[in-house]
């Protein structure tokens, strides 16, 4: 894809260099208090004001059920401005700004700030709660099955898709018939009357809940397997896919020495709070820890740990390498394309046009989709058609060709567009003036057309070069990073940053989300530093050709 | 200059002994002028055309199978695909979800972006300087550079209130409206510049207040532009494939993006192609139509922006 239309475009309105007056507010505030009140105006508001009021007691419910009271006053504090704000005749400028910066500061600054602060701890698999979790965590997973444990009939449920949903327990009470819900929280009662029991006490039916089938049940045996419930003796575990038993905790916490005691071998782990986790003298770490502050840790792997830094550095060459390979392509092309068919004697080029740009025009995810079968090895377009069995994605170079190939397609139409009509706000007695001069067409194009097509520009291919950097969709819907070097499968060869990031967080392998945070703050100072010099380089050039 | 250039081809016809050889000469010089540049501008087509020739292909390929589709079909064409996609996936639910969760956020991105240029663009106030920079640097943090952040909190959301939680297309829409500002507000505040003052100050004289000067006056002026960018917030936003897979998972409230990579994946991916292509041609065929209809407004609106500012 091209750049989106993202806007840094008019760079040279950096404010202050343009005509700013000043002294005139009060009295234009006077001016607009003289104007009358509308009844469509008034409407509005009062229909806004109660819309935002309306949310706010909606919202507020579930924060007094969770007792959340930070997040209550925020609620309140907000709504109150907010009527503050509209209600009074002051303020002007923030009337226009507060609905944007709104959503703004909520899903975008505070993920942001969130994610910087993620980036100094070791959250992510086995460190995601706090001491106390990982304790009961430990204790439930190492319940066993102990002679004369209860058993319970078992029916596995959940409240989304049966493929993918988190998945809870119905558990019958065989003695009153009472069914319970349980997850890795604990057990909770379920209504009387909301569960439909078949002979036998397995739930078929609940309110609320999708009953999984054999089939699906069976589909997901690891998740059951692996899904434990803390009760008040030990914990709830599958045994099969339709009986539970209540076993014991062979593994408990003993505070005196802030340790793990595994009562049948008599091992102990030590809680370590550097680590966030529970290790014994031999050095092993048990897989449930909690979350602890790292520092620089996670900055400091990237470059020390060797497993990460040598392909870390290969990523972030050809990071560099496919954003400036997809920018400058795609400029070239597009303005080849914009030169041959900007001339007084063309004719057709509206037709040529609307053929050109509809690469642009088309899905990109669907296009991405179908640019990777076309690579297929077995069955692809372009094995077909030149009689080859290339393995497009399974060498480095061919894959990395491939993927810049399909960026060119992608995003060339987009540059055509825009060099088109940056060609037609070049005045023609420019180049003529040239000619006349005795300048060849190459000349007058180096010395006129280009330099003025890179000033026009230059914002944008700026903001396309921010975009191709972490152009997520392209590799990930492509080669998903593919080819992989067999001893790192963490790692391949047309991975972008932000798509090992993206794998690192929700790849299949445990979520190292400290780690990954770390990584896109290390994105964001890249593409920050890029655009800042950019920018001001594209000033001083303004100076020059202006 | 059109006149120019055709004085020097007739002045070339000199005399009827030479026609045979000036026509020859005639041929060169034409394509040294003009015949190149036809000859570039079909190369650009073929490279434009051929992967879609192979897509409309796909979905008329009786078979369905990627491995049995050719650049032209040759063993005759059925619209079952078609059928297929609507029997066999959830496609009518995603398309909708998507019409949905990108209407929605590009109308109100543009428009919340419309209101703040507007105050950048007309209003002098403390902290403005700072505010245009702060837009201009957080713009550079992508959203979805907070993905690990975003699906935390959303976790949060979800357990407090599931209306607007994972699986919803409300929550998706919140989350995009979220970098509404960042992305626009700079472009819109471009446009806002380029209508004279003059303008708002005569409506503020005779009685206007800012709002109606911003409804009534400004806001009709940059409509076309406003379209401009709205469809191209649009298009991003159906083509927005992170974020919406991180939230939805359940098949029904799947976006086209998320659905339809779904078709190809595993086993399923042959088999699915001609499906597949389909899906992708009834994706397209809005946005194209709108596109080939504002493509004028399309260049223009992108280079303003950028060019005079």
């Amino acid at each position: 894809m091209s750049a989106p239309l993202s806007g840094p475009g008019p760079a040279q309105q950096v404010p202050g260099r343009g005509p700013v007056r000043t002294g005139s507010p009060r009295t234009s505030r006077t001016a607009r208090n003289h104007a009358p009140i509308t009844a469509a105006g008034l409407a509005a508001k009062v229909i806004l004001l109660g819309l935002v009021a309306g949310i706010a007691i909606w919202a507020a419910f579930p924060l007094v059920e969770a007792e959340k009271w930070v997040g209550l006053v925020v609620l309140a504090l907000t709504t109150a401005a907010l009527f503050y704000l509209y209600l009074g005749r002051r303020h002007v400028p923030a009337k226009y700004l507060v609905p944007g910066t709104l959503f703004l500061i909520a899903f975008q600054i505070v993920p942001v700030l969130y994610t910087a602060s993620t980036a100094f701890t070791n959250f992510g698999d086995g460190h995601r709660g706090s001491k106390d979790d990982a304790i009961v965590a430990i204790q439930s997973s190492s319940v066993k099955q102990v002679p004369g444990s209860a058993q319970y009939p078992l029916s596995v449920a959940t409240k989304g898709d049966p493929a993918t949903g988190a998945l809870v327990f119905l558990i019958t009470d065989p003695e009153t018939g009472a069914v319970s819900v349980g997850d890795s929280e604990g057990l909770r009662p379920l209504d009387p009357g909301a569960a439909t029991i078949a002979p036998g006490g397995k739930v078929t039916a609940a309110d609320g809940y999708t009953v999984l089938n054999f089939g699906q049940a069976s589909a997901r045996s690891k998740d059951i397997t692996d899904l434990v419930v803390p009760t008040a003796g030990g914990a709830l575990r599958s045994s099969g896919l339709s009986r539970a038993y209540e076993g014991k905790a062979v593994r408990a916490y003993d505070r005196g020495c802030d340790c793990v005691k595994d009562s049948d071998s008599g091992k102990t782990w030590t809680a370590d709070s550097a680590l966030g986790a529970f290790v014994s003298a031999d050095g092993e770490r048990l897989a449930q820890g909690w979350k602890v502050n790292v520092g620089l840790s996670n900055f400091t792997r990237v470059l020390t740990d060797e497993r990460i830094s040598g392909p870390f550095l290969g990523t972030l060459i050809w990071n560099f390498a496919f954003a400036i390979g997809s920018t400058g392509g795609t400029f070239i092309l597009g303005m080849l394309i914009a030169l041959a068919l900007h001339s007084p004697r063309m004719r057709g080029t509206n037709l040529y046009r609307m053929l050109l740009i509809l690469p642009y025009a088309m899905p990109s995810f669907a296009m991405l989709l179908v640019w990777r079968d076309m690579f297929n090895t077995d069955f692809g377009l372009i094995n077909n058609l030149f009689g080859l069995s290339v393995d497009w994605f399974g060498q480095d170079w061919s894959a990395r060709a491939a993927v810049i190939l399909v960026q060119l397609w992608l995003g060339y139409p987009y540059m055509f567009l825009v060099a088109t009509g940056a060609l037609q706000a070049i005045p023609r007695e420019l180049t003529e003036a040239s000619s006349v001069d005795g300048a060849s067409p190459w000349q007058s194009f180096k010395a006129v057309t280009l330099p003025l097509l890179l000033v026009a520009l230059s914002p944008l291919l700026i903001s396309s070069f921010a975009f191709n950097f972490n152009n997520f969709n392209a590799i990930y819907l492509t080669t998903e990073g593919a080819p992989f070097p067999a001893d790192n499968s963490s790692n391949g060869a047309t991975d972008l940053l932000i798509t090992y990031t993206y794998r690192l967080a929700f790849g299949g392998q445990a979520a190292q989300f400290g780690f990954a945070a770390a990584i896109s703050l290390f994105i964001f100072a890249i593409v920050a530093v890029v655009s800042a010099i950019s920018f001001r380089r594209t000033r001083q050039q303004e100076e020059v050709y202006a | 200059m059109t006149t120019l250039t055709g004085a020097t081809v007739t002045g070339g016809a000199n005399g009827p002994a030479a026609v045979g050889h000036n026509a020859g000469r005639r041929r060169n010089r034409w394509f040294a002028q003009v015949g190149w540049r036809h000859l570039v501008g079909v190369l650009g087509v073929l490279f434009s055309l051929f992967p879609l020739v192979f897509v409309v292909s796909a979905a008329l390929n009786p078979l369905g199978t990627l491995s049995s589709t050719e650049l032209v079909p040759t063993g005759g064409v059925s619209l079952e695909n078609f059928g297929d996609l609507f029997a066999r996936t959830e496609f009518a639910n995603w398309f909708l979800n998507s019409l949905l969760i990108a209407g929605g956020a590009s109308f109100a991105s543009v428009f919340l972006s419309a209101l703040a240029a507007y105050a950048f663009s007309r209003m002098r106030f403390q902290g403005r300087r700072v505010g245009l920079l702060s837009l201009l640097l957080i713009q550079m943090f992508p959203q979805f550079l907070a993905i690990v952040a975003i699906f935390l909190i959303f976790g949060t959301i979800t357990d407090l209130w599931p209306a607007i939680g994972f699986n919803t297309p409300w929550g998706l829409l919140l989350l995009y409206m979220g970098g509404a500002l960042g992305v626009n507000t700079w472009l819109m505040k471009g446009f806002f510049d380029t209508l004279p003052r003059e303008l708002d100050e005569s409506a503020t004289v005779d009685g206007a207040s800012h709002a109606q000067v911003f409804f009534r006056i400004l806001l009709p002026l940059v409509a076309p532009i406003l379209a401009v960018t709205g469809l191209l917030a649009f298009i991003n936003t159906i083509n927005e494939f992170l974020m919406a897979s991180v939230f939805l998972t359940d098949t029904d409230a799947k976006t086209l993006a998320v659905g339809m990579r779904g078709m190809l994946q595993g086993g399923e991916r042959n088999t699915n192609f001609g499906i597949f292509a389909a899906g992708t041609l009834l994706t397209a065929i809005p946005t194209v139509l709108v596109f080939q209809f504002l493509q004028r407004f399309i260049v223009s609106g992108l280079t303003s922006g950028a060019v005079k500012g």
